[in-house]
């Protein structure tokens, strides 16, 4: 792993517009003068006619991307998670969600590994925000490989998406043979002591983890759950089953993202013990990404004890 | 000046819409009579004497589009809508109950003819925006008109969509200030003031027309001006009676949101009845 080619998913996503539009899909790119960073910037120098700068102003650039919709087109519509899902929420709610217009959010620089600029632009709460608005499709891509396929599935769904791509630069975990599918977990190894469901960076590490656990004699089953909503219940009752315990790893807070969406499929039809990693009902802190995902406890070393925890209470 | 037989006929559209107010939100029992009255004349002109819309073709690409910023006040749209013949007018009677399509505020997938589903005020402004700015990008020559309250002008929004549209250079674009001067808590000055309004849109580098709203040579003047001007987006400042036309309820901010009772409603049905009879003899 440590090998890999490293990019950030922010990158893919802006690769990923422009490979769309090759294509002849009709889409127009938003932004809140945060180009530069979104990585939309690359998708405006190829096509300078279909990127519109808003300025700094994500509600109103959330109800323009619902009004251009209105008149049949697809709309990425791109900020910070904080903004994109935070500021503007409920114009995502009411413009975009309530009339299930096909506006895709492009939600950059989730969670804490945003870095040094602290708990401010550290958004860990996007997650349960977006996922409680009725018809939004929640995607939270690991690598480069799955990010671009997921912008490219997101522009065919006809209603809105939501789309979390990351700041830091995550190894490439997948091979381009790698089919991702909304609404799809894929089992990326298989298990049988315990099940590690993830999405985003936590991908990377919830494989290290069960390498590293299997050492310890503990077989672990890793699911990459990139799409939040609609959630793969039968891929999560089927891995409860199989394996008696849970763990839920996301560079969220733990109350409403992935982890609670586990926990309200299994309480409800198949009850096993489940750990949640995330981030615990606190704000974020200022410093080197890597550094924070460790203090926060979002590293190998964290799923597995997470891991060792929910076989305890089996 | 509007040819006499065709302002007549638009005069008693306007007082057919006002009943279908008294209509739904009676039967509905809640529902924003005050603010839907108010603006009544300028929703008739546009529906009957300026937009290009086909109910037979509600979805049609190239048709005007209308955003009712100030959501609250549906019943005047729905109204409008029905008398245009998108949907029965008897369906005015469903307003706002369970099952019917008409909900207390536009819903666009459920209602012919709601170009945008809109209540949180702010919004409807900002969606209007991207739809005028889809036509320039699409190059289509459809004309989008947006409605907001006086009130509404106390939302952040409004300014970052004004921002934006005048920097686009939305000429296809009109908003219509509804400047009834009364909001639920008291009268706008009293809230928290927007004015000067026009000052304001000025500075944002808008067109801007004041006229009285219940004089329809003045609307249409107004909205002919904007289809000349190029280069910006006009804003039609209008003012407006609160509760127009129904003696009990004009100028009052208490008529905002409450519905009138049966005897509320026989009299102001009279009075719009007697209205209607008035304008129908007259030369």
């Amino acid at each position: 792993m440590a090998d890999a080619v490293r990019k950030a998913t922010r990158e893919s996503y802006g690769e990923a517009l422009i490979e769309l539009a090759n294509e002849g899909k009709n889409i127009y790119v938003l932004d809140a003068d945060l180009a530069e960073a979104t990585k939309t910037i690359t998708f405006k120098k190829a096509y300078p006619d279909r990127h519109i700068d808003c300025g700094i102003a994500e509600q109103n650039m959330m109800s323009i991307a619902a009004g251009m919709a209105a008149c049949g087109n697809t709309v990425f519509a791109s900020s910070f998670a904080m903004f994109a899902s935070g500021r503007a929420f409920e114009q995502v709610r009411n413009s975009i969600g309530y009339p299930h217009l096909p506006v895709k959010i492009g939600a950059t620089h989730a969670g804490i590994s945003v870095g040094e600029d602290g708990a401010s632009h550290q958004c860990c709460e996007d997650i349960a925000l977006m996922r409680s608005i009725p018809g939004m499709t929640v995607i939270v891509p690991a690598d480069d490989v799955e990010a671009k396929q997921a912008v490219k599935a997101a522009a065919e769904i006809d209603g809105p998406v939501y789309l979390r791509f990351g700041r830091l630069a995550v190894p490439v975990v997948f091979t381009e043979d790698y089919k991702f599918e909304v609404g799809k977990g894929a089992i990326l190894k298989d298990g049988t002591d315990v099940t590690i469901i993830a999405n985003g960076l936590m991908i990377e590490r919830s494989l290290e983890a069960a390498e590293k656990l299997l050492e310890e004699g503990i077989s672990a089953r890793v699911v990459n759950m990139a799409t939040v909503k609609p959630l793969d219940s039968a891929l999560v009752i089927e891995s409860a089953k199989k394996t008696g315990a849970v763990v839920v790893a996301e560079e969220h807070s733990i109350i409403g993202g992935l982890g609670s969406a586990v926990c309200e499929v299994l309480s409800e039809e198949y009850p096993v013990p489940v750990v949640r990693l995330g981030v615990k009902d606190v704000f974020g802190k200022s410093g080197p990404a890597l550094e924070l995902l460790d203090k926060f406890g979002l590293n190998a070393q964290g799923v597995m004890q997470s891991a060792k925890e929910a076989i305890a209470k089996k | 000046m509007i040819e006499a037989s065709k302002k007549k006929q638009l005069r008693l559209l306007a007082c057919r819409v006002r009943q279908l107010v008294i209509e739904g939100t009676f039967n509905a029992k809640c529902g924003h009579p005050g603010g839907s009255l108010s603006m009544a004349d300028m929703l008739t002109y546009l529906y009957f004497a300026e937009m290009k819309v086909d109910p037979q073709n509600p979805k049609d690409a190239d048709r005007d589009r209308f955003v009712l910023s100030k959501g609250h006040c549906a019943p005047a749209l729905y109204g409008a809508l029905a008398l245009k013949g998108f949907f029965p007018v008897e369906d005015i009677k469903t307003l706002r109950k369970y099952g019917s399509y008409l909900q207390g505020h536009p819903d666009m997938k459920g209602v012919p003819g709601v170009d945008m589903s809109t209540g949180s005020l702010g919004q409807g402004i900002s969606a209007a925006v991207g739809m005028a700015l889809s036509a320039k990008l699409n190059k289509k020559d459809y004309r989008v008109y947006t409605v907001l309250g006086d009130g509404e002008l106390q939302e952040g929004q409004v300014w970052e969509a004004a921002m934006f549209a005048a920097n686009k250079q939305l000429d296809n674009l009109v908003a219509v200030v509804d400047n009834n001067n009364l909001q639920i808590d008291g009268t706008i000055e009293e809230v928290n003031s927007p004015y000067p309004i026009a000052e304001k849109f000025r500075a944002f580098r808008w067109n801007v027309v004041e006229i009285d709203g219940h004089d329809l040579d003045a609307i249409e003047d107004a909205l002919n001006a904007a289809r000349e001007q190029k280069g910006t987006p006009t804003v039609v400042i209008m003012k407006t009676t609160k509760g127009k036309d129904v003696s009990f309820m004009e100028n009052k901010a208490s008529w905002h949101g409450a519905a009138p009772n049966a005897e509320q409603y026989g009299i102001a049905m009279q009075e719009l009845t007697e209205l209607y009879t008035k304008i129908s003899e007259e030369a």
